[in-house]
C-alpha cells in the first residue's frame, strides 16, 4: 500500500489506489464504460447476425397489404407485431412496440434526473426519480412478457406451412413460434426474436435490480454518509446503455 | 481529507442544476420527436433504400443524444470520448463483412 505521507496543506490530486485519475474519470465510471463497450460488441454481434440471416433469405417482394406468413421468405416485421393488449383482433402495426420505446426513453429521462439530483446531494429527489425509473423498468418488462406470450401462442388461425418432418415434406398448420417452428416466417426469424429481445430483456431486468439496490442505499442514507452519489451515475450509465440498445433493436428488428 | 470519489458542489439550493435539467428535457423531446417521425415514415414512405437510410440516420442521431447527453460522454475529456468511439470501428467492419457474407449465401442458394 502506498504510504500517506502528505505535506499538510498541499492540494492532493484525485487518486485511484496507486495513481492519478486517468481521463478525469473515477475508476468505477471508467470500468463501467469499458464494460459497456464489450456489451456493445455482444449486441452488435447479435444484430449483425440477424442482418446476415435476413440477407441470406429471399425478401417478401409484394405489397405490404398482400403479405401473408410463409417460411419461404423473411417476414415484414410490421405485419408480425401488430397486436396490442385489450384490443384483440385489431391490426395496429408497431403500436405496442412504440409504447415500449416511449416507456424506456421516459425511464432514461427519470434516471438522468436522479443522477442530476445526486450531484446536488438531494436525497429526496434521487429517491423520487429512482422510483420512477424502477417503475418504468418493470412496466417495460411487463410489456415484453406480454409480447413474448403473444408471439409464442400465435394467431387464432395459425399458418399453413410446408415443412420437413421425419425426412418428408408435409403441410401442417403452425400456431405461434418456438425455437424450431415459426408461424410468421422462417424458424431463424423467431430464434433471433427470442435471443435479441431476450438478451435485451435480461439487461433490463438486471438494470432494474441494480436500480432497486441504488434506491435502497440512497433511501437509507448510505450515499449521504459516503459523501457522494456517484453510484447513481455509474448505474445510470448502464441504464442508458440498455435504452440505447433498444433504439437499435427497434430500428433493425421492428422498423426495417 | 482526500476526497477520492467526488468533487461536486454540495448544494441544497433547488435552482442549482436548473440548466442541466433543461438540457435533459430538451434531449427527451428530441428523442420523442425523432421516434414519432420514425412511425410516420414507417407508414408513409415506400419501402426501399431511401426509407432504410432515413431510419439508420435517425437511429444514429438518437444514439448521439443518448450517449452524448444522457450518458454525458459529450462532456468528458477528449481521450475518454475517443477511447469509447474508436472500438466501434470493429462493429462497422463486422457489419460490412457479414452483409457481404449474407449476400453470398443468398446467391449460392437462391441465385
Amino acid at each position: 500500500m502506498a504510504s500517506h505521507v502528505t505535506t499538510p496543506g498541499a492540494v492532493e490530486p484525485k487518486m485511484w489506489l496507486g495513481g492519478i485519475e486517468p481521463m478525469k474519470a473515477s475508476y468505477g465510471k471508467l470500468m463501467m464504460w469499458f464494460f459497456l463497450i464489450s456489451d456493445t460488441f455482444t449486441f452488435s454481434a447479435l444484430l449483425v447476425a440477424y442482418g446476415t440471416a435476413r440477407f441470406s433469405f429471399p425478401a417478401f417482394t409484394g405489397k405490404h397489404e398482400d403479405f401473408t406468413f410463409s417460411n419461404m421468405y423473411w417476414p415484414v416485421p410490421e405485419r408480425v407485431y401488430e397486436a396490442v393488449p385489450f384490443l384483440h383482433g385489431i391490426s395496429l402495426p408497431l403500436v405496442f412496440v412504440g409504447i415500449m420505446t416511449f416507456i424506456l426513453i421516459a425511464s432514461s429521462v427519470t434516471m438522468v434526473l436522479a443522477v442530476e439530483a445526486g450531484h446536488r446531494m438531494d436525497r429526496a429527489n434521487v429517491e423520487k426519480y429512482m422510483l420512477w425509473t424502477i417503475l418504468g423498468g418493470f412496466t417495460f418488462l411487463g410489456c415484453q412478457a406480454w409480447e413474448w406470450s403473444h408471439f409464442i401462442h400465435g394467431t387464432e388461425a395459425g399458418s399453413v406451412m410446408k415443412v420437413i418432418e421425419n425426412g418428408t415434406w408435409i403441410e401442417k398448420t403452425i400456431f405461434g413460434a418456438n425455437l424450431t417452428e415459426n408461424q410468421y416466417g422462417p424458424p431463424a426469424f423467431a430464434d433471433f426474436f427470442f435471443f435479441i429481445t431476450g438478451f435485451h430483456g435480461t439487461h433490463v431486468f438486471s438494470g432494474v435490480i441494480l436500480n432497486i439496490l441504488i434506491f435502497f442505499r440512497a433511501a437509507t442514507g448510505f450515499y449521504d454518509k459516503r459523501g457522494s452519489y456517484e453510484m447513481v451515475e455509474k448505474v445510470g450509465l448502464y441504464w442508458h446503455f440498455v435504452d440505447l440498445v433498444w433504439v437499435f433493436v427497434f430500428t433493425f428488428f421492428y422498423l426495417v | 481529507m482526500a476526497e477520492v470519489h467526488h468533487h461536486h458542489v454540495h448544494n441544497q439550493d433547488p435552482e442549482a442544476g436548473a440548466e442541466q435539467r433543461k438540457a435533459i428535457w430538451k434531449t427527451f423531446w428530441i428523442l420523442l420527436i425523432i421516434t414519432s417521425l420514425e412511425f410516420l415514415i414507417a407508414f408513409t414512405v415506400p419501402h426501399g433504400i431511401l426509407k432504410i437510410s432515413i431510419f439508420i440516420i435517425m437511429t444514429i442521431v438518437k444514439a448521439f443524444y443518448i450517449v452524448g447527453e444522457f450518458m454525458h460522454l459529450k462532456h468528458e475529456t477528449k481521450t475518454l470520448i475517443w477511447s469509447i468511439l474508436v472500438p466501434i470501428i470493429f462493429v462497422a467492419w463486422l457489419i460490412l463483412a457479414l452483409m457481404l457474407e449474407g449476400n453470398a449465401i443468398f446467391e449460392a442458394i437462391f441465385g
